[in-house]
């Protein structure tokens, strides 16, 4: 019954989505006040409709409510109850309601807060939200029902694939879905310009906190993703370069050149054009990366719809969507009249090169992705594209950009000025050099990377801090000066130089891990040691262990460092019911400094068990960075910018009512 | 500079940055991709050692001995022909015997495969999808691990 009602709530959903998209758009065409304004509660009608889709679908699986196909299919009842619930959307049907929720979350959320749009805005970019939200429900309703019934019910489930069963992945597509659905925002408002013809000042303040939320959604989610496949895949690395990863960094590219790009239109009311086209090709991406992950044409663990009449319909989506922004761009474009004019060498010249420099890296993160894909099409060939690809194209074109972080902020706009800029940045520059030389010294052999990683990762979070100590003008005066200076900064510009230091850290864990890594592959029989960095791992024995739906051995191993025991790690190999999948859990002991990282293998001949340990070196930065630019992200959101400064269009300039 | 001077510079550095780009992504494309084969397509390509490539097919039964440490050898097949395979490493949880795996390395001068990374399917229902597309080419899918 319930599960009827949510079945019946989705198709309920997809008609007021329908009215959501068309009515508004006629009536802000017909200058109709009275048809614009019915898009608000469209939009909230949509989302409780969705919402109570959703609540009927995560009862199904907490009861185990196995008639219920899809509940049969990825669930079970042994499962803990957070599994239940994340198991939701653990699998296709139901991870696509997931994305219309978030979707119709983000619509209900503009209805609701944008009291401060112009009502011809508004009503046009609820339609535009209305009309992905229609496509999505579409797909959902014809190919990809959560609700199907099986008949008769079993008695059990299949259970949920165990790599998954994992509290970081639980919550890890929540978030990343609330990015890339943001990014949504951002194209309806970049739509509805381009209808109305007309972007500036206003616009640009409207869509920046927009663009600010799925952008650290989608850092928090793309890092819980990375998180996730560090510990439970138990291969020591921390990010692979595989296609949906891509899928979901690609966007995050484009979003940070926009995040950026908007800037420039809110303040100094040019490159309107490109922040528009940027708006159009960050969702672009989004929708391509579900395309990717929720086709089958990637060989991937999210890969779970191998079903070509639903890859056909997304690609469907995804053609009418991009193709027909990108045409309504080609049509009106011409219309946005950009106004400020600035020299290269300005602030507004340097979040060019920034905006230039993350587009030409997604375009080789993009290439890499689909060149295989493309291949297979045309020649049918067989390749793979991997790491060495992208590191070979994607760290030169990035590496110039990290070199100009610190220095953009510091230049004035319109016309800037680098020497003095490097003037104020001679402290930062020295340590950073100093920073180079020291690891040059300690690791003469080391490849070049290392001091040339390290300076610029000490560049970047300095660079940052002497951003701040310039404004608040530290040791210039009196600290009690600079301490009411420093309160009285926006928001804002705390946010940007922390998402900026936090990029810094990020590199920093992301250098030292990529060439200090230490592995060691060992056969080890109980009483045995091996060193493993500074640290010794003594392999104490194994016994049978067993969980809800799991029964495994654990290997128990005490690590010790300088003869003195710090930590006793427990690896194990669980096979979990009813699939009978085996996985293995990795034994963690983690520390700022890096970690001891322990995976038990197979038995060997002897009597003894095979077993993989790494030291990562400043692993956990690469988390603490990104944790940080989530939190920058969050403090720009709640700048008073955004809460007080109701940005209004001048009345004087009163639209020209549409013909 | 007059503003349209301006203008072009700008779009000239653009289009400079952009070119060197797209060199660079043409220069890894050619020396980093590697080609996914299956062991008949070995002997009909008549594949040289050194090369670096993916093979794939499925774990002959029987075939996985154990070496010293955490050394292993099995052969992988696709029915037609079948390959020697080294490995020296922990193997994917999923390695079984009768089933689909996916290897990467060289041949060596005696014929053999030198894994250096072995991917197994990560679930029962999953099998990397270059690998099922050839067994089904060559007609030894077999549809019974799917889902109901």
């Amino acid at each position: 019954m319930i599960a009827e009602i949510g079945h019946f709530a989705l198709i309920l959903a997809t008609g007021v989505a329908l009215y959501q998209f068309l009515v508004p758009l006629y009536g802000a065409h017909r200058g109709d006040q009275a048809l614009m304004r019915t898009a608000m509660p469209a939009a909230v009608l949509q989302l409780l409709l969705i919402a109570l889709a959703f609540a009927a679908l995560t009862h199904a699986y907490v009861v185990s409510d196995f008639s219920v196909e899809n509940v049969f299919a990825n669930s079970h009842s042994a499962k803990p109850l957070l599994y239940k619930i994340s198991g939701v959307w653990g699998n296709h049907e139901g991870s696509m309601v997931l994305w219309v929720l978030i979707l119709a979350l983000y619509g209900a959320a503009v209805a609701i807060f944008g009291h401060n749009l112009p009502l011809e805005l508004r009503a046009r970019v609820l339609a535009i939200q209305g009309s992905v939200g229609l496509a999505f429900l579409l797909f959902i309703v014809l190919t990809s029902n959560p609700f199907l019934r099986l008949d008769p019910p079993p008695i059990e489930g299949n259970g949920l694939n165990p790599i998954l069963q994992d509290p970081a992945l639980a919550f890890h597509p929540p978030f990343l879905y609330a990015g890339y659905v943001g990014l949504s925002i951002a194209f309806a408002f970049a739509v509805a310009a381009l209808i109305d013809g007309r972007v500036d000042a206003a616009w640009a303040r409207w869509v920046r906190p927009w663009t600010l939320a799925a952008w650290m959604f989608l850092t928090i989610g793309i890092a819980m993703g990375s998180w996730w496949a560090y510990y439970e895949l138990g291969w020591g690395g921390w990010w692979f370069w595989d296609p949906v990863e891509n899928a979901s960094f690609m966007p995050w590219l484009v979003a940070t050149a926009l995040l950026h790009s908007a800037i420039v239109v809110e303040k100094r009311n040019a490159l309107k054009t490109w922040t528009v086209l940027l708006s159009i090709l960050a969702f672009s991406l989004s929708l391509m990366g579900t395309f990717l992950v929720r086709s089958g044409v990637l060989t991937s663990v999210h890969a779970f719809a191998v079903d070509p009449e639903r890859g056909l319909f997304i690609l469907m989506i995804l053609c009418v969507f991009i193709g027909g922004s990108l045409a309504l761009f080609a049509w009106r474009a011409p219309l946005l009249k950009s106004g400020g004019v600035f020299t290269p060498i300005s602030r507004e010249g340097s979040l060019v090169l920034n905006n230039l420099l993350l587009c030409v890296a997604c375009l080789a993160v993009f290439t890499g992705t689909l060149y295989p894909l493309a291949l297979e099409t045309v020649t049918g060939a067989k390749i793979s594209v991997g790491p060495p690809y992208f590191n070979l194209t994607f760290g030169p074109i990035i590496l110039p950009l990290l070199l100009l972080v610190p220095v953009g902020p510091l230049l004035a706009w319109k016309r800037g000025d680098v020497p003095g800029a490097l003037r104020r940045l001679w402290v930062s520059l020295t340590v950073a050099v100093a920073v180079g030389l020291l690891v040059m010294v300690v690791n003469i052999r080391g490849p070049w990377l290392a001091p040339v990683g390290m300076a610029l990762a000490s560049w970047l979070v300095l660079g940052a801090l002497t951003d701040l100590a310039n404004r608040i003008a530290l040791f210039k005066g009196p600290l009690a000066n600079s301490w009411q200076r420093f309160t009285g900064l926006p928001r804002s510009a705390i946010g940007g130089m922390m998402a900026h230091g936090g990029l810094g850290i990020m590199i920093a864990g992301i250098i030292a891990i990529s060439l200090w890594k230490i592995e060691v592959i060992v056969a080890l029989k109980p009483g045995e040691q091996a060193a493993v960095g500074a640290y010794t791992v003594t392999f104490i024995g194994e016994a049978p262990s067993s969980g809800s739906n799991y029964t495994g051995r654990s290997g128990t191993f005490r690590v010790s460092e300088g003869g003195r025991e710090v930590a006793t790690l427990v690896s194990e190999k669980r096979e979990f019911r009813p699939s009978g999948t085996p996985t293995t859990e990795v034994g963690l002991l983690q520390t700022l400094l890096g970690d001891v990282y322990v995976v038990m293998g197979d038995a060997t001949n002897d009597g003894g068990r095979a077993v993989r340990m790494y030291f990562n070196p400043l692993v956990n930065f690469i988390w603490l960075g990104a944790l940080i630019m989530f939190f920058g992200g969050m403090l720009s959101l709640t700048d008073r910018r955004y809460r007080v400064g109701a940005p209004s269009r001048k009345l004087a300039i009163e639209a020209v009512p549409a013909e | 500079m007059t503003r349209k001077q301006k203008r072009l510079s700008m779009i000239l550095g653009g289009l400079a940055v952009i070119g060197l780009a797209a060199g660079l992504v043409l220069y890894a494309l050619s020396g980093t991709i590697t080609f996914f084969y299956t062991p008949s397509d070995i002997t009909a390509k008549n594949v040289g050692p050194g090369q670096r490539l993916r093979l794939g097919g499925l774990v002959e039964e029987g075939s996985w001995k154990r070496g010293e440490g955490t050394l292993s050898q099995f052969t992988v097949t696709d029915t037609l022909k079948a390959i020697r395979v080294t490995y020296n490493g922990q193997l994917p949880d999923l390695f079984r015997e009768g089933q689909g795996v996916v290897a990467e390395g060289v041949i060596d001068g005696g014929g053999t495969f030198v894994a250096d990374t072995v991917l197994a399917k990560h679930d029962e229902n999953y099998m990397p999808k270059e690998l099922a597309d050839s067994l089904k080419e060559k007609g030894v899918w077999n549809e019974g691990g799917k889902k109901p």
